[in-house]
C-alpha cells in the first residue's frame, strides 16, 4: 500500500498530481536559474512564457504574480521562488507572507511568538 | 583505514548565505546565530577531518523534475556553486575526493543502494550554507567534500527508515576505504518549516526538540516516522530532516557533544547537533 499524503491543511504535497499539472510551469521557472533566461524574461515576458506550454490559468497567475495560485496550479515552491527572483528578488519570508496575504513582519512575529511560547 | 570521527546535523537556510556574502555574520542581529556553531567549529578545528561527506538536497539548481534521482553521489574533482536564480555566490569551488567517492559508489552499490553517479554537480545552498556555518567563508576550503544528494522535492521521496539504512551502509563503506582518512559526515536541512500554501510559516519547536533528543538516543524510533507524519509535524518542507538520519545511521558509537536549538531564522527553525563517533 502506498502512503497517502493528503489531508494536511493548507498544504500541497508535491506528488504526482502536482508534478504532472505543474511540469511546464516548473520547467519555465527552472529555466530562470540561467542569466540569459532571466534577461529574456525581463526583455519580453510574453515571448519568454510562450516558449512553454503553460495553461491559460498558469499564464494568468504568472502575469498577476499570484504566488499562491501558482502553487495551487502545480508550481513547486523552489522553482516558483526562482520566478520571484526574475520578477523582483524578495526574501523567502516575503514569498511565504504573500501567499498568506500577510505582511512579512506579521508573519515573522507569528513565528517568533510560537518560538517564545515554547520556551515559556 | 578511513574512519568516521563524527557527525553533524545542521539547517541549511538560504538567507544564511546572503548574510555571509553581505559581511553581516558579525552584526548584532546575526552574531548569536553564528556563535551557536562555535562549539562545532572548535571541534572541527581540533579534529581536522580530511573529508566531509555532506548529505544535502538540491532545490532546483542542478536537478530538474525531468529526471530526479532518489540518491545521487558526487564523484567530481570539484563542485562549483550553482546559480540558483540570483547569480552565483562569490565562493571558491569545493574540492572533491574522487577516490573516496568512487570507493563509496562501489561499496554502496554492492550493499544494494543503487545511487545515481554524478561526475559533474553544481551545488546550491543546501550544501554551501552548511560549509559556511562549519568552515566560514573560505578563500580555500580546509576540507575535501563528497556530496550525497537526496530527493526531498518530488514525492515519493525516500522514507526515513531507508535513509537510516543508507547511513549505516555509508558507515561500512567509509570503514572499508584503505587510506587513513578522518571523515566527518554532515546531515543538512530543516528543522521545521513550511514555505508554501496557507500553512506557510508553520514551525514546531516541540517536535524539533524531540527530534534532536531522539536523534541522540533512539534514531531507529525516529526512522519509524512516516513521510506524512513528518510533514504534518515539521511542515512539508521540514521533511528534509530525513537527511539527518543518513548522518546518524553512519555513526556506530555516537556520543553527543553539542546541541543547539536556535529558533527561527527567516521562516525556518534552525538547529544543530554534533556527535563524536567511536
Amino acid at each position: 500500500m502506498s502512503e497517502r499524503y493528503d489531508g494536511i491543511p493548507g498544504t500541497y504535497v508535491f506528488d504526482q498530481s502536482m508534478a504532472r499539472a505543474g511540469y511546464e510551469l516548473n520547467k519555465m521557472a527552472f529555466a530562470l536559474a540561467r542569466k540569459e533566461n532571466r534577461e529574456a524574461f525581463a526583455r519580453d515576458e510574453d515571448e519568454f512564457l510562450a516558449r512553454y506550454a503553460l495553461t491559460p490559468a498558469q499564464r494568468q497567475a504568472v502575469k498577476e504574480r499570484n504566488w499562491l495560485r501558482l502553487i495551487e496550479l502545480g508550481g513547486n515552491i523552489y522553482y516558483i521562488y526562482k520566478l520571484t527572483a526574475a520578477v523582483k528578488p524578495i526574501p523567502m519570508s516575503e514569498l511565504v507572507a504573500r501567499q498568506r496575504g500577510l505582511d512579512q513582519e506579521a508573519l515573522m512575529r507569528e513565528i517568533a511568538e510560537r518560538d517564545q511560547a515554547w520556551r515559556g | 583505514m578511513a574512519r568516521i570521527i563524527g557527525g553533524i546535523g545542521t539547517s541549511h537556510i538560504p538567507l544564511v548565505g546572503a548574510i555571509v556574502d553581505r559581511g553581516l555574520a558579525d552584526s548584532a542581529q546575526w552574531k548569536p546565530f553564528f556563535d551557536s556553531y562555535q562549539p562545532i567549529r572548535r571541534w572541527l578545528a581540533e579534529q581536522r577531518p580530511a573529508v566531509a561527506i555532506v548529505v544535502y538536497n538540491d532545490h532546483g539548481a542542478d536537478f530538474f523534475l525531468d529526471k530526479m534521482p532518489t540518491f545521487a553521489l558526487g564523484l567530481a574533482d570539484s563542485y562549483p556553486p550553482a546559480d540558483e536564480g540570483w547569480g552565483i555566490r562569490p565562493l571558491p569551488a569545493l574540492p572533491g575526493d574522487p577516490e573516496l567517492s568512487w570507493h563509496l559508489a562501489e561499496s554502496l552499490i554492492e550493499q544494494e543502494f543503487d545511487l545515481t553517479l554524478c561526475q559533474e554537480l553544481r551545488v546550491d545552498h543546501g550544501l554551501l550554507v552548511p560549509m559556511n556555518l562549519l568552515w566560514g567563508s573560505a578563500q580555500s576550503w580546509p576540507v575535501r567534500i563528497v556530496p550525497l544528494q537526496v530527493n526531498v522535492l518530488l514525492h515519493p521521496i525516500p522514507t526515513a527508515a531507508r535513509c537510516l539504512k543508507l547511513g549505516q551502509a555509508l558507515g561500512r563503506a567509509v570503514a572499508s576505504f584503505p587510506q587513513d582518512y578522518k571523515v566527518v559526515i554532515v546531515g543538512t536541512g530543516g528543522m521545521s518549516h513550511q514555505l508554501h500554501g496557507a500553512r506557510g510559516g508553520h514551525t514546531n519547536p516541540h517536535f524539533d526538540n524531540n527530534f534532536l533528543e531522539q536523534l541522540d538516543r533512539d534514531p531507529a524510533g525516529l526512522a519509524k516516522l512516516s513521510r506524512r507524519e513528518l510533514m504534518a509535524e515539521a511542515g512539508a518542507e521540514g521533511v528534509e530532516l530525513i537527511m539527518w538520519l543518513i548522518m546518524r545511521g553512519a555513526l556506530d558509537r555516537a556520543t553527543q557533544l553539542h546541541r543547539s536549538y536556535y529558533g527561527p531564522v527567516s521562516v525556518t527553525a534552525a538547529g544543530s547537533i554534533l556527535f563524536a563517533n567511536g
